[in-house]
């Protein structure tokens, strides 16, 4: 009923916007300006894997936007943010120039490897910046309108649709496993030296590609919130609880799932786009359904529908696994299977909502 | 027919074909037309699905501002027959036509409830996470594609108009309560008042009493007569008490045909109703 200004009401959200605001400062100034030897100083390391987890965290709000509002469960959610990193991949692989092993100054070290003497055509552009990006944003978009248009037309739901979502990651990942593809096969994009003519090795662009991950965190966050408070936010939720009486009110369902099921895409497409640089490849793993599902676990453990509990999943259970995967490697699966099962079973509203249910315990 | 019918059937001169109508979308095309004061007109229909003939030669016309209840025991057709109106399901013959110059038989489900047939179905489905208040929101007329539902403003008048239907179904108190707080006969209320937010000039009403205490009862029959003569309304319903307390006319059905059509006397004291019906 209060729609009246963006944040108003929104505690954590505002919160949360001012977290990523004192992380701008503070991580550039520990990682840049305080001397290494100090204890305040924060490694690049660091700064590279809190990137890392941003990067995570609007990618869980994207599919917290379309499974947690408008009861989409996407099962692919991985493969629009692995075609924006390969968007950008590409760009990287283009800067290179003839720094590659082979010094070929027009086509990347595996095409020279496979012996092809140009360069593919949908190579071409990608030597641009705004080229790279229009594509970060148009391909995931186009494919999941593409996706989206058929599949709810023929309204296609539940159960059926996520499997056609992990179908269509996992058709991805065969597809860019292959060589003749053009995209690197399974050793993937990697090897980048410099994005728009600032080198990946240096600290500073590692900062730059982090406060701009925080930007576009906090930009996403803003825009999902303006999309959940608007009245298209009310229809969504109307599909979720109850899709045909919503068609029978008069609302075309079919479009509000098309073009939030499309932004969400693009959101996703974006992080991928600032994932890779910071870690540094892209290959056709990211497309793996694996990594899709554990996508929907973050959102779950931190608690669907509220965004800001995809944000604190994402961050939580990758801060496990970085923990875990160093500590205990073998064990991580099986703790990332526990966590799903006991959050669905104990806590269904997540993290986020752990503190109303022990108020409502105490009351 | 022979040939010679099926020419003299083509080219009869005070013939208007389809196509030379102009098509009555609901966007476009001339309004509801009321001129001779019947809302609904349902003419020879017959429908049948795996040789069961649901509806069966069904002849019904509600008139503008009526009040109209529709009984019959279970399988006589009352649901297919609303299934039809509002487009859910294509009958095998026959016409039906909203006023003068809609016909139902040609429109989709979306376009007849925006024309204005607005229908409650037995079981109360409101969107349980969203308010009372946001439920009305959702239900009013307003434009219903993606961009203007998302730059969407509540205007004072729209504003106005939800309040105004909260306080006709009387939930003006829980108006910012999630609708899954409510009780089964509010839902039932709320359902109506969406339906009103639509502003329907026919309102198709399935069992509204279903599963009510007696106050929730009272307060529905003082709703639905109160909502009549604004608009058309007819009720489909069980309850004989019920029917009894709020109706003027009343149609029963049997076997997909209507038996018999008057007050709730003359039925009640119909022959062939009691047989059938009344079980005396």
């Amino acid at each position: 009923m209060t729609r009246m200004s963006l944040l108003a009401d929104d505690v954590a959200g505002k919160r949360f916007l001012a977290i990523l605001a004192i992380l701008c400062v503070v991580v550039p100034v520990a990682n840049l300006l305080v001397p290494s030897d100090s204890a305040l100083h924060l490694s690049t390391y660091t700064v590279t894997l809190l990137g890392k987890y941003l990067c995570y965290a609007l990618l869980a709000i994207a599919a917290d936007l379309v499974w947690g509002y408008l009861g989409i469960l996407s099962l692919g959610h991985g493969a629009f943010f692995s075609l924006g990193g390969y968007a950008m991949g590409m760009y990287l692989m283009r800067q290179i120039g003839d720094r590659g092993v082979y010094g070929n100054p027009d086509l990347p070290d595996f095409m020279v490897f496979l012996n092809w003497s140009e360069l593919p055509w949908f190579w071409s552009g990608f030597d641009q910046f705004w080229f790279a990006m229009l594509m970060v944003v148009l391909v995931p978009g186009v494919l999941a309108y593409i996706f989206g248009f058929l599949a709810f037309r023929s309204r296609v739901t539940g159960v059926y649709l996520s499997i056609m979502t992990q179908a269509l990651t996992y058709a991805l990942m065969l597809a860019f496993f292959r060589n003749e593809m053009g995209f690197g096969g399974n050793n993937g994009l990697t090897d980048f030296k410099d994005l728009l003519g600032f080198s990946l090795q240096s600290d500073a662009t590692r900062v730059g590609l982090f406060m701009a991950s925080a930007l576009a965190l906090a930009l996403g966050y803003v825009l999902c919130r303006y999309i959940v408070q608007s009245r298209l936010g009310l229809v969504a939720v109307a599909v979720r609880d109850a899709e045909s009486r919503t068609r029978f009110i008069g609302y075309r369902v079919e479009h509000a799932k098309l073009w939030i099921f499309t932004f969400s895409a693009v959101l996703a497409g974006i992080a991928g786009a600032l994932y890779v640089p910071q870690v540094g490849i892209i290959n056709p793993n990211e497309f793996s359904p694996l990594n899709s599902i554990e996508l929907i676990v973050w959102v779950a453990v931190g608690g669907r529908a509220t965004l800001i509990g995809a944000v604190v999943g994402a961050v939580a259970v990758n801060y496990g696994k970085t923990v875990l995967t160093a500590a205990l490697p073998e064990v991580w699966l099986f703790v990332l299977g526990a966590l799903f099962v006991i959050v669905t079973v104990y806590f269904p509203q997540g993290l986020v909502g752990l503190k109303s249910m022990m108020m409502r315990a105490r009351a | 027919m022979n040939m010679t019918d099926s020419l003299r059937e083509v080219v009869r001169r005070e013939r208007v074909f389809d196509f030379l109508v102009p098509r009555q979308g609901p966007r476009q095309g001339p309004r509801l037309d009321l001129s001779h004061n019947t809302i609904l007109y349902l003419e020879d229909l017959t429908v049948s699905f795996d040789g069961f003939r649901a509806i069966d030669n069904l002849n019904l016309y509600i008139e503008a501002g009526e009040l109209r209840c529709i009984i019959g025991p279970n399988g006589a057709g009352k649901s297919t027959m609303m299934d039809i109106i509002t487009g859910k399901t294509q009958p095998d013959s026959g016409s039906a036509w909203f006023g003068q110059s809609i016909d139902l038989l040609s429109l989709s489900e979306a376009e007849i409830a925006e024309a204005g047939i607005g229908r409650k179905f037995q079981k109360p489905t409101v969107f349980e996470m969203l308010t009372v208040f946001q439920n009305l929101e959702l239900a009013m007329a307003q434009d219903k594609r993606v961009w203007p539902l998302l730059r969407a403003r509540l205007s004072a008048e729209q504003r106005d108009g939800i309040e105004q239907t909260l306080e006709t179904i009387g939930l003006s108190d829980l108006a910012s309560e999630p609708a899954s707080r409510l009780s089964h006969g509010q839902k039932q209320w709320l359902e109506i008042g969406m339906l009103l937010m639509q502003q329907p000039k026919l309102l198709l009403v399935d069992e509204p009493v279903a599963g009510m205490t007696h106050q929730e009862m009272d307060r529905t029959a003082e709703l639905l007569t109160s909502l009549a003569g604004e608009r058309s309304v007819v009720v489909v319903e069980h309850d004989m008490d019920f029917v009894r307390s709020i109706a003027r006319t009343v149609t029963v059905l049997h076997q997909g045909a209507v038996l018999a059509e008057g007050s709730m006397e003359q039925v009640q004291n119909d022959a062939r109703v009691k047989e059938v019906y009344l079980g005396e």
